[in-house]
């Protein structure tokens, strides 16, 4: 299968819908936008609000391959775009040697050709599927590398094309979807993200979140979630040194009713924190009567609310 | 001029355009580029809704999560009036929004407004009316324990300071290099290179394969200096402001942060070559100088909202400080160790360190000794120097050379 992309603001929504993922009509536009105009899409945010998330199901709802390039520090040249395959090229040498070949021109041309190259992500993001249309390439956790790797993607992110030295540039011949996403550990360099479009992906609101947790997990008792998101709400506006995003809030709805909870209680809560908060210090803050009094707090608004 | 053709008797193209000059002499990064991108994500989302319209330039013109605030005010006022947007609906569009735009609650900030207000200019720039009801904020807000006063550094001779400077600005900081996960050519023999090997060989006509090497590239890590500039480090404060100067312009990834009752960042400041201009910038930007100190607040401060964006890749740690707490050291324990935990290294440079016989007895510095790899003093050039030595020095051990600090308390 492979879709068309879509034609307006509304259509990506309804894209993204598709492949249940809630978004704002802000970031619709901002997708939109990219797809629309062929720009890569620089998604900034807190960890788990999201962000590798669109690029799934982009490539879901699309019907076009993923390709990921999960950012490290380190990350070069030979594991991220292409390396020569230097055993094979070995035995070719030797086999040439061994049959007499003596034309130099012609062994280097040999040696150095696509029979040898070892395609990385995003080489492999510049080639088309079988049906002719470019894949979604997600570079994911930019601000893991160093500063240096970020030099090689500009020449990727503008021009979609990739130069080697022994061969010549290879280009797209359709551009690939790229997303690209930062935990903002450090500053991404202006020079990549002006040749993208930006987007700051929030913590949803309670009614956002509400919709997400309703499409990711469609077991949990509705009052339940009501329970769930007003608590995590109430965190998120607490002194915390990692707040928990929204993958935090599914993996807990997911936990209470693996439990099978209908109702939070503060034992449960304390139970389960840890899916919640990754930080010790977080944890110790909020175990035992704090969570007890938002619990308090939370319960006592939604009975306000009827 | 294609663009300008597809907009011929609209208004639009030069709004945007106006729009986003406004966004530049407002700081963000606006170049004839992104206008032009600008005007074209305009036509692809259409100007149905305002909504859209707001968020298609700002997925162009926004780079960074803090211009966000500026451009939403910016484009507040902006595309305030709702007859200017009418019109340009008008001429494009037969229909007209039906959205209301909400306004700011809080008075626009002043960079804006100082982007706004410059020469009024020609043609439709004159639509928009000047705002007459701004109140600019106070900047300076008034507290007992911030003194706005500028230091002043009279007690050393004119001659002392010059020469005091210009040691300063000569001394280098290196930071024992650590290890990359890159490789650079070597000559030794180390791990072979195999595709410089290759083309080598190809070289040679394939007959001989001469190996090449390469070895692990070495780099300094990212060093961060948090300095107090409370009333009683006043004396050394404008020494040390040059020595973080010249660290700052020796060397990439050095992130500076001054304290006193809040944190502030001046690593951009520090950047300029000019000393004099550097040090000028970090005095008007720091309004809380020579007054008390609150360590624990301001470390709390860095750790939430700075530590993880400038303490990756191991970064190593200076804290200039004479550790005399205002909060009598409340809290600070706990953003002491959360702050040594996330650091490959960290240094405490103290200038009380001078006097023999010190004690670690105030409540601030029993809280940081604990949690520090190395404690210095920082009083004169002899001490930087000493530092400097120091820092350059192989790694030792965490926390090595502090056992008789530990004891002492």
């Amino acid at each position: 299968m492979s879709e068309q992309l879509p034609a307006s603001i509304d259509d990506t929504m309804d894209l993204l819908s598709e492949g249940r993922y809630v978004a704002d009509r802000s970031l619709a536009t901002a997708l939109f936008l990219a797809l629309k105009l062929g720009r890569p899409l620089f998604l900034e945010g807190e960890a788990g609000v999201g962000k590798t998330e669109i690029a799934k199901v982009l490539s879901d709802t699309l019907g076009r391959n993923l390709i990921r390039l999960q950012c490290y520090e380190g990350l070069d040249v030979s594991s991220a775009v292409y390396e020569w395959n230097y055993s094979r090229q070995m035995i070719d040498i030797r086999i040439a040697e061994a049959s007499g070949e003596e034309d130099r021109d012609r062994l280097e041309e040999d040696v150095f050709s696509d029979r040898f190259l070892i395609k990385r992500p995003l080489l492999q993001a510049l080639e088309l599927d079988l049906n002719g249309n470019p894949p979604v390439l997600l570079i994911d956790e930019l601000d893991r590398t160093d500063e240096p790797f970020e030099a090689f993607l500009l020449e990727i992110l503008s021009d979609f094309q990739v130069t080697i030295p022994e061969t010549g540039t290879v280009k797209a011949e359709k551009p690939p979807i790229v997303i690209v996403t930062s935990n903002r550990t450090r500053e991404i360099h202006d020079a990549i993200k002006r040749r993208c479009f930006y987007y700051w992906v929030d913590y949803p609101d309670a009614k956002r979140e509400l919709e997400i947790l309703d499409v990711k997990v469609p077991d949990a008792d509705k009052d339940l979630s009501r329970q769930i998101v007003a608590f995590v709400q109430r965190l998120r506006s607490m002194d915390l040194f990692k707040l928990p995003g929204v993958a935090e809030t599914i993996d807990w709805t997911n936990a209470l009713v693996q439990l099978d909870k209908i109702d939070l209680d503060p034992e449960t809560v304390n139970d389960t924190l840890g899916t919640l908060l990754k930080y010790q210090d977080d944890i110790e803050k909020v175990k035992g009567s704090e969570a007890a009094n938002l619990l308090e707090q939370v319960k006592a608004d939604l009975a306000a609310r009827g | 001029m294609r663009l300008l053709d597809q907009f011929e008797g609209s208004k639009l193209l030069p709004n945007i355009m106006h729009f986003g000059r406004v966004l530049r002499s407002a700081g963000l990064p606006v170049g004839p580029g992104k206008i032009i991108d600008a005007v074209n994500a305009v036509q692809t989302v259409g100007i149905a809704s305002r909504k859209d319209f707001y968020w298609s330039l700002h997925a162009v013109f926004v780079n960074r999560r803090d211009q966000h605030d500026v451009y939403d005010q910016a484009f507040h006022i902006f595309w305030r009036d709702p007859r200017l947007l009418e019109r340009m609906l008008g001429m494009l569009m037969p229909e007209v929004p039906g959205e209301e735009q909400n306004e700011p609650q809080e008075p626009p900030s002043r960079r804006i407004m100082e982007a706004m207000s410059p020469k009024e200019q020609e043609g439709q720039q004159q639509e928009q009316e000047k705002e007459p009801e701004v109140e600019v904020e106070a900047t300076l807000t008034a507290s007992a324990n911030e003194l706005l006063q500028k230091m002043d550094f009279e007690d050393m001779s004119a001659e002392e300071v010059a020469a005091a400077k210009a040691a300063i600005s000569r001394m280098r900081l290196t930071i024992d290099e650590v290890p990359m996960r890159r490789f650079e050519r070597s000559h030794r023999i180390d791990r072979v290179d195999m595709r410089a090997t290759l083309r080598a060989a190809m070289r040679s006509g394939g007959g001989l394969i001469p190996l090449q090497y390469r070895r692990r590239r070495k780099r300094t890590p990212p060093l961060v200096i948090l300095c107090d500039i409370s009333g009683s480090m006043g004396r050394y404060t404008r020494m040390l402001l040059h020595f973080m100067h010249a660290i700052t312009n020796d060397r990439d990834r050095v992130h500076t942060f001054l304290f006193g009752t809040r944190l502030t960042n001046v690593t951009r400041h520090l950047r300029q070559k000019d000393v004099d201009v550097a040090l000028e910038c970090c005095n008007d930007m720091v309004d809380d100088w020579s007054g008390g100190t609150r360590i624990g607040e301001s470390l709390k401060e860095f750790n939430r909202f700075w530590s993880r964006r400038v303490l990756g890749q191991g970064a190593v740690m200076l804290l200039i400080s004479d550790g005399l707490d205002r909060d009598a050291g409340r809290g600070l324990e706990i953003e002491m160790e959360r702050l040594h935990k996330s650091c490959r290294r960290f240094v405490w440079l103290n200038p009380l360190l001078r006097f023999e016989g010190f004690e670690p007895k105030s409540q601030g510095i029993r809280a940081i000794l604990p949690h520090v790899d190395e404690f210095r003093p920082v009083h004169n050039l002899e001490s930087l120097t000493e530092l400097v030595d120091a820092l350059n020095r192989q790694l030792s051990r965490r926390q090595e050379g502090m056992g008789e600090w530990l004891q002492a308390m």
